[in-house]
């Protein structure tokens, strides 16, 4: 087992690695290098020359995948072109905002999305699971920031119980935050459930067409207890790895969500970056997005080996 | 036992109709008997009997998608169809127990055996946690499962079948209920471990003065565990009387039918002479897996045309892995493999077309060796075209002499695998074989998945096409039933090693070889006391073997 999650660890890095090339790589096609972009309406042929000297530009792009990479894995990613200071301190408090929010998110919705499913499947067909397999689609096919305003127009205008902006700082105390970052919390709750609730429902129900299922009912047990104490330990290999994709989508795929809510994400910083040309932030963000994606999906991986008894408990 | 009357009855069920809903198939109808404490009721039929059906209404359940829709079921005096769903949970398990046919499905992979076994003494609030696991050690002693202790604190996948087998009636036992539901409950299980089984489940039912169910499809196997026998075909009662009067004077022709065909005497097949060299001959073959070594173990094999060559041996002795590594698709690693004179590379790939071509395989499920999206045009076509390059109205034309030569219908050609029964779609799966023009046929296990008397017809179509076109079988199984019918020859195989090949009369008359004699003792008999006295002539023949093994290792 320690081999197969041995195995599992490595291949995470390699992707990581990949990535990582793909990225250097996406920013060198951009129209435009680093010394025009430092440059802009100053450029002048010559100063071009002598800058991409002075940046080591003239190297070949190989020897300065490597030297990007060395720096980035000890965390110096160099300086944002747009506010000259270190990438680090730009991305730090962002990150942490969106990290706070994603978890804030995960920790609503991954047990209510899981109790949501396998209530489904306790009452399947019944009204309940109907009701709840609608309102959940319903959900996910409304764009999110169609939802956040409407939380907004409900929660913030109408009823005046939460703020609709997310101006959190770095020291807003935690219960404010927790409040303040409330309507876009339940934005991504909204957004993301269903996938995972309907994950947890089918593979439950898979389990249950299972021989030893049969025999759970046939021993007297109701059904309640049939589903989670026996079809649900054998149903989380799937049901973790949709997780994993939604907690990774929570981090990285929120910017229409911290538009909406202004809140001081990463995603709405990558997006500024882009649009000002700031290679290094670009190139920063986009590793730690793959970062988390991989690390996540690397998690789920080993969770469920872990999940599996054979694998547990060698014979 | 214990101030519960002997004799008094604990099961009634009468008229007993279930169905499938919505297709409105009749499964099981106008069924009934009587059940006594102490008692043994054998259910008997072929597979789409109803047995299983009965066995689970007894319990009040169906499987999804079918009903109970007339009859009465009484428990002691009470209906458990009128019952409300909570009372009849509190019934299963803790009243009527359910054994299943197979324990390695039945048993939850997440949970240890003790979580399990307790699991319906606590859930029904007859015991406390300590009280059961107390009660479960008592019960795996009984049962004579090793280190009755710690034995619970294992998961499913860590215990042998047969272990696994009598863990569940350990499981079953949990709560002294006063009826067991038997359902095939050896059938999975190899013909030594059976016999092993079998004993532990009359001692448990003899002990405790439980009445039960017993389902099984082997005649012989109920006649050493029942008091009553009933006959099931097609969801009805065909006959019902003490197993005595079934096994010795069956009145209906159907019952006859069964008894008889289980107890055709057997001629060994007469060798056949001539001194034309073997078609395929092992030479001290050896194979592994990558976590396995040495599946096969030094095989020395001869195989000549128009012979029948069965390898028989426990699950786990290697007989499909041989086939696979003649075959080629498991390579070996030493040893040489040749077929009319010429050796057979190792791998599957570099065997040419014509080699390919004259060695085939019929598998042991059709179900699953057909694709079910072919027609048995495309099936069976396919290596018409494949080895011969027939333009495609020879190759119809060709299937439809196969599917004569099956006695099929000529009209099946454009029909798909789950449009046939069991027996046809064993039929087909022999077609495709035959269609390449083999000279070798491996048969791995082709009846097992079949009922009886399906199973004896395609063993005689086998031989019927044998007589005509001088095909050679290699023919692996675990039925020695079928080996003493149909084969020459006979290789006996015992962890990967052949203890003893040759002629089928030799290496089946004395002297045996200890394992010889332990897979043919423990084949069940119709006599009523065969247990016994397979039990008593048992250790000494367990003891020979284990010898024998540690003679082989040195």
């Amino acid at each position: 087992m320690l081999r197969l999650i041995g195995q599992r660890l490595g291949l995470g890095l390699l992707t990581l690695v990949a990535a990582s090339v793909l990225i250097f790589a996406g920013t060198e096609v951009l129209p435009g290098d680093l010394a025009s972009a430092i440059l802009q309406n100053t450029a002048t042929p010559e100063s071009l020359a002598e800058l991409r000297q002075e940046l080591g530009l003239n190297r070949p792009a190989a020897v300065r995948y490597f030297d990007w990479a060395s720096h980035a894995v000890v965390g110096e990613f160099g300086r944002s072109l747009a506010s000259h200071r270190e990438v680090v301190v730009e991305i730090a408090p962002r990150l942490r905002n969106t990290l706070f929010l994603a978890s804030y998110a995960a920790i609503v919705a991954v047990p209510l999305a899981v109790g949501l499913g396998l209530m489904a499947a306790i009452w399947q067909g019944g009204v309940y699971d109907r009701a709840v397999n609608f309102a959940t689609l319903l959900t996910i096919s409304v764009p999110e920031y169609l939802v956040g305003y409407i939380l907004i127009k409900y929660f913030s205008v109408r009823l005046g119980w939460f703020p609709s902006l997310a101006n959190v700082t770095p020291d807003t105390p935690l219960l404010s935050r927790i409040w303040l970052t409330f309507l876009p919390m339940l934005t991504l709750v909204l957004v993301v459930i269903a996938h995972m609730m309907r994950m947890t429902r089918a593979s439950v129900l898979q389990i249950m067409s299972s021989p030893y299922i049969e025999m759970a009912f046939l021993k007297g047990l109701p059904k309640w207890r049939v589903v989670i104490r026996h079809a649900f330990p054998n149903a989380v290999a799937p049901i973790i790895s949709v997780v994993a994709l939604d907690l990774a989508y929570l981090i990285v795929g929120v910017v229409v969500v911290e538009v909406v809510f202004v809140y001081p994400g990463l995603g709405q910083l990558m997006v500024d970056a882009v649009s000002k040309h700031d290679v290094p932030v670009v190139q920063a963000c986009g590793l730690i997005f793959a970062a988390a994606f991989i690390l996540l999906n690397m998690a789920a991986d080993v969770l469920a080996i872990l999940s599996n008894p054979r694998l547990r408990h060698p014979r | 036992m214990n101030g519960r009357r002997m004799g008094e009855e604990v099961l009634e069920v009468a008229g007993l109709r279930v169905v499938a809903r919505g297709v409105g198939t009749v499964l099981v109808d106008d069924v009934g008997f009587a059940l006594r404490r102490g008692e043994v009721v054998g259910l008997i039929g072929e597979s789409g009997a109803g047995k299983s059906t009965v066995g689970l209404a007894i319990l009040g359940y169906t499987r999804p998608g079918c009903a109970i829709e007339g009859g009465r079921i009484l428990f002691q005096g009470r209906d458990i169809r009128a019952m409300t769903p909570p009372e009849r949970r509190a019934l299963r398990g803790a009243s009527i127990a359910y054994i299943a046919q197979s324990a390695a499905a039945s048993f939850n992979p997440a949970m240890t055996l003790f979580e399990q076994i307790s699991e319906i003494p606590v859930r029904h609030r007859l015991m406390t946690p300590a009280a059961a696991k107390v009660e479960a050690i008592r019960l795996f002693s009984e049962l004579e499962l090793p280190d009755p202790e710690r034995f619970g604190d294992r998961y499913p996948h860590q215990v042998s079948g047969g272990q696994l087998q009598r863990a569940m009636a350990a499981m079953a036992m949990a709560a002294k209920p006063d009826i067991l539901v038997f359902d095939e409950p050896t059938t999975a299980l190899d013909v030594t471990t059976q016999v092993e089984v079998l004993a532990a489940f009359r001692n448990l039912i003899r002990e405790h003065g439980t009445a039960a169910v017993y389902i099984t499809h082997d005649l012989a196997v109920v006649a050493q565990i029942a008091d009553h026998i009933m006959v099931l075909r097609h969801g009805r009662t065909v006959e019902h009387g003490t197993a005595d009067q079934i096994l010795r004077e069956p009145r209906e022709p159907y019952t006859r039918h069964l008894v008889a065909e289980r107890l055709a005497p057997h001629r060994y097949r007469a060798d056949i002479v001539g001194g034309e060299p073997p078609l395929l001959e092992l030479q001290d073959v050896v194979a592994s897996y990558h976590t396995l070594p040495r599946v096969i173990d030094g095989v020395t094999l001869d195989v000549r045309r128009g012979d029948t060559v069965a390898v028989v041996g426990e699950s786990g002795s290697g007989k499909s892995t041989l086939a696979r590594v003649i075959t080629g698709l498991l390579p070996r690693e030493a040893g040489a493999i040749r077929f009319r004179g010429e050796t057979l590379p190792p791998r599957l790939r570099e065997r040419s077309r014509d080699q390919l071509r004259r060695v085939q395989m019929i598998y042991q499920m059709p179900d699953v060796a057909l694709n079910s999206c072919q027609t048995l045009y495309e099936i069976i076509g396919r290596p018409v075209r494949f080895y011969f390059g027939r333009p495609r109205a020879q190759v119809r034309a060709r299937v439809r002499e196969l599917l004569a030569l099956m006695d099929l219908p000529a009209d099946f050609i454009d029909r798909t695998p789950p449009e046939l029964s069991g027996g046809q779609k064993q039929r087909v799966g022999i077609a495709r074989a035959l269609a390449a023009e083999p000279d070798l046929i491996i048969c791995d296990e082709v009846t097992s998945a079949l009922d009886q008397l399906v199973g004896e017809e395609i063993l005689g179509l086998l031989r019927r096409l044998q007589d005509e076109l001088g095909v050679a079988y290699l023919f692996i199984t675990h039925d020695l039933g079928t080996v003493k019918r149909i084969a020459n020859k006979v290789a006996v195989m015992l962890k990967g090693r052949l203890v003893a090949a040759g002629d089928t009369a030799r290496v089946f008359a004395p002297p045996l070889h200890p394992y010889t004699e332990l897979l043919l003792a423990s084949v069940p008999e119709m006599r009523r006391d065969w247990l016994d006295e397979a039990l008593v002539g048992r250790q000494r023949t367990v003891a020979a073997v284990r010898n024998a093994q540690i003679e082989l290792a040195q």
